[in-house]
């Protein structure tokens, strides 16, 4: 019985921590639809938003500084399209995810001297931190939150896309970036309505991460935001639902593997699923398929 | 300038320069920073040009550098450690299970096989993808090597995520010179025989190459595995440098660090890539050093200056090469004597004709 409480638990870890992917993951897939371009420093504004709760809370209390940590990394990460993928439009793929690169290096590199390299601890928030009982069940109510919230909003982003003029915008573009733009459609809001969307979804995930996980780091943004990535492709890039499914497999998946005892192999996992992704369905599970044009 | 004076030139420029480190090596304190940066900027120069054989010569997107130069570490680490060491580096798994020790050219050239082998195994799969899934897919193997490596199960071999140490180094500074060279002349002269510009071909547009009757998959595993063969040498030379070895350093960030210095240098130029390396060691661990420390010019106290802030100017440079001026130090072009002569002819011209008309 003891087992079967500690399996339950872990699977319902593995949902909150899957639906914290799938925030981030929104993310990665949105930004890949519209600009093809795998923003390797979405990882890193999730980490900042951590670092903005923790500085926002220390002076101030919490119902400005949850709603202010929210809009700083929002304008950080359309500050980040603005400044470094926004120049390089016509350029290259290469060169483009290179200054995806670099500004993920900056940004932990910044964090690293702002904070000096110490852990930051997470403020404690009222209420989803609290622990509950259900049966013999123990944990917190962020798990319980997260799964909801992450499909609510999800339902909101899609009901976006679909319904709205944005939306529709949103689609058109990551059909045909060029066509797209003769017929009026004014690029550059649609692309930083993406990064919006994007930051603002992950620090939402950063709250619900790290209310659980307590301490922020500088590099902390790295593996979380690698596994959301993997989950985007394998629920097909571009894909918003794609990438909400593949992320909540991801989590469970992970947190079985921990739960089993091979700790080590449950960031291995990960890749591995991500290589038989790529071999076996490149487009993932609700991508579209694409042929080469010479 | 004739082919036989340039080849006299440049050997003389090389022996010179040897001949340099050796005197520096002599004459300088054995913990002098020059020395330090020599060290390491050949050893990162290697790395740098294995990864610009792909990236910039062959247009193989690949993140997985890290990867090949931890197997290349721990093949060294783990099969030129003493025998009477063994115990005290294998303390929790009671000496390991390898009681041999191979001497150190033995040792270099198997981390360069066997980071090639896996390499080769990796791109199997993975060469078949395009562009960006490449990048991710190498990234998602070098953390796989990585998570494996520190293992427990594999402890009595790679000593779980302990430290190796107590492995033979090198004390002098011609010793990563001269390996490093040698792998950069023969990286040079694979990419100037005609499998080089089947790379090259590729590069430029993959369904033309296709169509010339290159064979994609074929050249695409080769630049692979001799990426990463000489990748896995590179990081056998950075443990000797680094006298200890831990899986935990070989991060994506890693990488990433060693593509920014293929950025700066410029992709798909070899001596690019070189001067980058030791431009970049240079600025870390010498130049920019105060920007760490705390400075008081009269009583003022300059600001920002504290532990860290040399990182943080650092990538801001990186930026600015990356958006403002994206041919990098040397652009595709390459470092030559000809060149220099050319130049000099040019802009010495009138000299130089009146001394041929004196004669």
């Amino acid at each position: 019985m003891d087992n079967l409480t500690y399996y339950i638990q872990q699977l319902l870890t593995g949902v909150t921590v899957g639906g914290q992917y799938a925030l981030i993951a929104i993310g990665y897939t949105m930004v890949y639809g519209i600009l093809r371009l795998i923003n390797f420093a979405h990882g890193d504004i999730f980490m900042a938003a951590g670092f903005f709760m923790v500085y926002a809370s220390a002076t101030l209390p919490l119902y400005i500084s949850l709603p202010l940590t929210l809009l700083l990394t929002v304008i950080l990460g359309v500050a980040v399209e603005r400044i470094a993928y926004k120049p390089l439009r016509q350029a290259p793929r290469m060169s483009i995810m290179i200054s995806a690169i670099g500004v993920s290096y900056l940004l932990q590199n910044f964090a690293t001297y702002y904070t000096g390299g110490l852990p930051r601890p997470y403020p404690k928030l009222p209420f989803i931190g609290d622990i509950i009982q259900i049966g013999s069940v123990t944990t917190s109510w962020v798990t319980i939150i997260t799964p909801l919230l992450t499909l609510a909003l999800v339902a909101g982003l899609v009901a976006l896309i679909k319904y709205t003029k944005m939306g529709m915008a949103m689609r058109a573009v990551s059909r045909d970036f060029e066509t797209a733009q003769l017929m009026g459609i004014k690029i550059n809001n649609v692309i930083s309505m993406t990064f919006v969307i994007g930051s603002f979804l992950a620090a939402v995930a950063s709250v619900l991460f790290f209310s659980k996980y307590t301490t922020v780091t500088p590099t902390i943004g790295a593996m979380p935001g690698l596994k959301a990535f993997v989950a985007a492709v394998f629920g097909g890039i571009g894909s918003v639902p794609g990438a909400v499914v593949g992320a909540f497999v991801i989590g469970i998946c992970e947190n079985i593997i921990k739960a089993m005892g091979y700790t080590t192999f449950s960031d291995a996992f990960t890749f591995v699923l991500l290589i038989l992704v790529l071999i076996f369905k490149p487009t993932g599970l609700f991508g579209e398929k694409t042929t080469e044009k010479v | 300038m004739k082919t036989k004076t340039k080849t006299i030139l440049s050997a003389v420029l090389i022996l010179l320069l040897l001949a340099a480190v050796w005197l520096a090596d002599q004459l300088l304190p054995a913990s002098s920073i020059v020395l330090t940066v020599l060290r390491k900027g050949a050893i990162y120069s290697l790395i740098a040009v294995s990864l610009n054989l792909l990236n910039g010569f062959t247009g193989l997107f690949s993140l997985g550098h890290a990867g090949f130069m931890l197997i290349g570490a721990y093949t060294y680490a783990i099969l030129t450690i003493p025998v009477e060491m063994r115990d005290s580096v294998y303390m929790y798994y009671d000496g390991g299970i390898i009681n041999f020790a191979l001497p150190v050219p033995v040792a270099l050239l198997l981390s360069g096989v066997l980071a090639g082998l896996f390499g080769f195994l990796i791109g199997l799969p993975v060469l078949r993808l395009k562009s960006d899934y490449l990048a991710i897919a190498t990234l998602g193997f070098a953390e796989i090597i990585r998570a494996l490596v520190q293992f427990d199960g594999f402890g009595p071999v790679t000593n779980g995520s302990n430290v190796l140490r107590s492995f033979p180094v090198f004390h002098s500074t011609l010793f990563p010179f001269v390996v490093s060279g040698l792998c950069i002349a023969i990286i040079c002269l694979l990419i100037n025989s005609s499998y080089g510009r089947a790379f090259k071909a590729i590069r430029d547009d993959e369904v033309a190459a296709e169509a010339m009757g290159i064979n994609l998959f074929k050249h695409k595993e080769m630049a692979l595995v001799t990426s990463a063969f000489f990748a896995g040498i590179g990081g056998a030379l950075l443990v000797m440098f680094q006298m200890m070895v831990q899986a935990r350093a070989f991060t994506s960030a890693m990488t990433y660090e060693i593509l920014l210095i293929v950025v700066i240098g410029g992709i798909g130029s070899v001596t690019g890539s070189i001067i980058a390396s030791f431009l970049f060691i240079a600025c870390s661990e010498w130049w920019l050093r105060f920007l760490d420390s705390t400075m008081v010019i009269n009583g003022f106290t300059v600001p920002f200056l504290r532990p860290g802030f040399r990182m943080v100017v650092f990538s801001v440079v990186i930026m600015f090469v990356v958006l403002f001026y994206r041919q990098g130090i040397m652009g595709s072009r390459e470092f030559s004597l000809e060149r220099i002569y050319q130049f000099c002819r040019r802009r010495f011209g009138k000299a130089g004709k009146e001394a041929e008309n004196h004669e």
